[in-house]
């Protein structure tokens, strides 16, 4: 017991200026990451980010890869936002996050056709879309400009995160009600319709609307509906 | 007769806030009340009637792969396509800000009205995404201004349309977790699944 007071009083004779150092994951950093994924979504509370993504959520596999792609930006933009924001003008800052940010889209672009030319095929304009994304622009004016970097990053997940789980479900159910299927494109691809239609031994319809741009924007405000709901969140 | 189909096409089938999900924050941001969505789909209007041409030109002129020749033998190999997104977004950022010291200048009724949404529509992604249609649809020039000035008018009538259905609205009794996003996403829907109706229309 004694030994102990001794330590600590000894260890802060030698940093006396010293502030206490944040554990990896404190409490504080925990929340910078688990907000965005449902109290603070960037989608359905916010209102970020619906721009450019929607449209890639007809299926599942596409919609995944640009999750990744937009993760990627908004974590490596927020960094490099963090680490440059003390030497970035105030008056030219917005064109200073776009060169960032358009020059890791511009890099996600060419890997992306580069080793998947057909999902770059898939994705299109949509990949350059990116640059435009609320959600990369409104996490480096709201967080990064004023953060450390480590923080910055975790930041960039959260935000990230909680804007890829949205749009993946989005795309399950587009896929499911619009082709039938789940998971199309990857090692779990299956036939739902298909398969529960031998077994009932009836023909089961998919609905051409959810192909459509019109099913996503009815499953986004379902999805919001129910969130909200839990949550007590209500606009005003 | 090319390009007025092109633009018919652009504003009422292949709708970029309905079809393409583009422009979407501000349209869901700003289409509160008839006002101010006015000033917004003006502004983009305007704006988009002008990048498009001068990307195309840049694309065409500078970016393509051999679009250099006019310089010489020696740039005729040379393929910038790569540097495509920050031209254009340095392009659609200077021009916006060229536009609002232009329109400042001359006209400050405008200037007042439009306010704060001409800053904001450099990131809007029907701007951005009008010019990268623009090249993977190979327009001619002529093609692509008619394309540019469609976007605009097609995202006008949607953010107008919204704005009057959710002035409406204010007075009709909506669920509460449904209130303001959820129930304008529906909304949309339901107002694409009107513009579907124009499929076909043509000179």
């Amino acid at each position: 017991m004694s030994t102990d007071v001794a330590e600590v009083s000894q260890e802060s004779v030698v940093v006396p200026a010293r502030e206490p150092v944040e554990p990896l994951f404190s409490k504080r950093r925990k929340r910078i990451v688990s907000d965005p994924l449902n109290e603070d979504n960037p989608i359905t509370i916010q209102v970020l980010g619906i721009c450019s993504a929607l449209a890639v959520t007809v299926q599942f596999k596409p919609t995944m890869i640009m999750s990744i792609a937009v993760v990627f930006v908004i974590v490596f933009s927020n960094l490099i936002t963090s680490l440059m924001r003390k030497m970035i003008p105030n008056r030219i800052r917005i064109i200073v996050q776009l060169a960032i940010i358009a020059t890791l889209v511009t890099l996600v672009s060419e890997v992306l056709k580069a080793y998947s030319y057909d999902m770059y095929k898939v994705l299109g304009a949509y990949v350059g879309l990116i640059i435009t994304n609320c959600i990369v622009m409104g996490r480096l004016e709201a967080f990064a400009m004023a953060n450390k970097p480590y923080d910055s990053i975790l930041d960039g997940f959260g935000s990230g995160f909680g804007y890829a789980w949205i749009i993946l479900v989005v795309a399950f159910f587009r896929e499911l009600l619009g082709g039938g299927t789940v998971f199309v494109g990857t090692p779990l691809e299956f036939d739902v319709y298909g398969n529960l239609g031998s077994l009932l031994g009836i023909t089961l319809q998919t609905n051409g609307l959810f192909v459509d741009s019109i099913g996503a924007f009815v499953i986004l405000g379902i999805i919001i509906w129910i969130q909200r709901t839990k949550n007590g969140y209500i606009e005003h | 007769m090319d390009a007025i189909n092109i633009a018919i096409k652009a504003i009422f089938i292949d709708n970029m806030v309905f079809a393409y999900f583009l422009g979407m924050c501000s349209f869901l941001a700003v289409s509160k009340k008839v006002k101010t969505a006015f000033g917004l789909g003006m502004a983009v209007i305007f704006v988009l009637s002008i990048t498009v041409p001068i990307n195309w030109l840049i694309q065409e002129k500078v970016l393509k792969e051999g679009a250099l020749a006019w310089l010489g033998s020696d740039f005729a190999a040379i393929d910038l396509t790569f540097l495509q997104f920050i031209i254009f977004i340095a392009v659609i950022a200077a021009m916006v800000q060229l536009v609002e010291m232009v329109i400042e200048k001359f006209s400050p009724s405008l200037y007042g009205s439009l306010g704060i949404f001409l800053p904001l529509i450099a990131v809007n992604c029907a701007i951005l995404g009008s010019s990268l249609f623009m090249v993977q649809r190979d327009y001619t020039i002529i093609e692509a201004t008619a394309f540019g000035f469609g976007s605009g008018t097609g995202f006008f009538l949607a953010i107008i349309a919204l704005a009057a259905i959710r002035e409406r609205l204010k007075y009709s009794h909506v669920p509460n977790g449904l209130k303001g996003l959820g129930i304008t996403m529906l909304i949309t829907g339901l107002m694409g699944l009107a513009f579907k109706s124009f499929i076909g229309v043509a000179l």
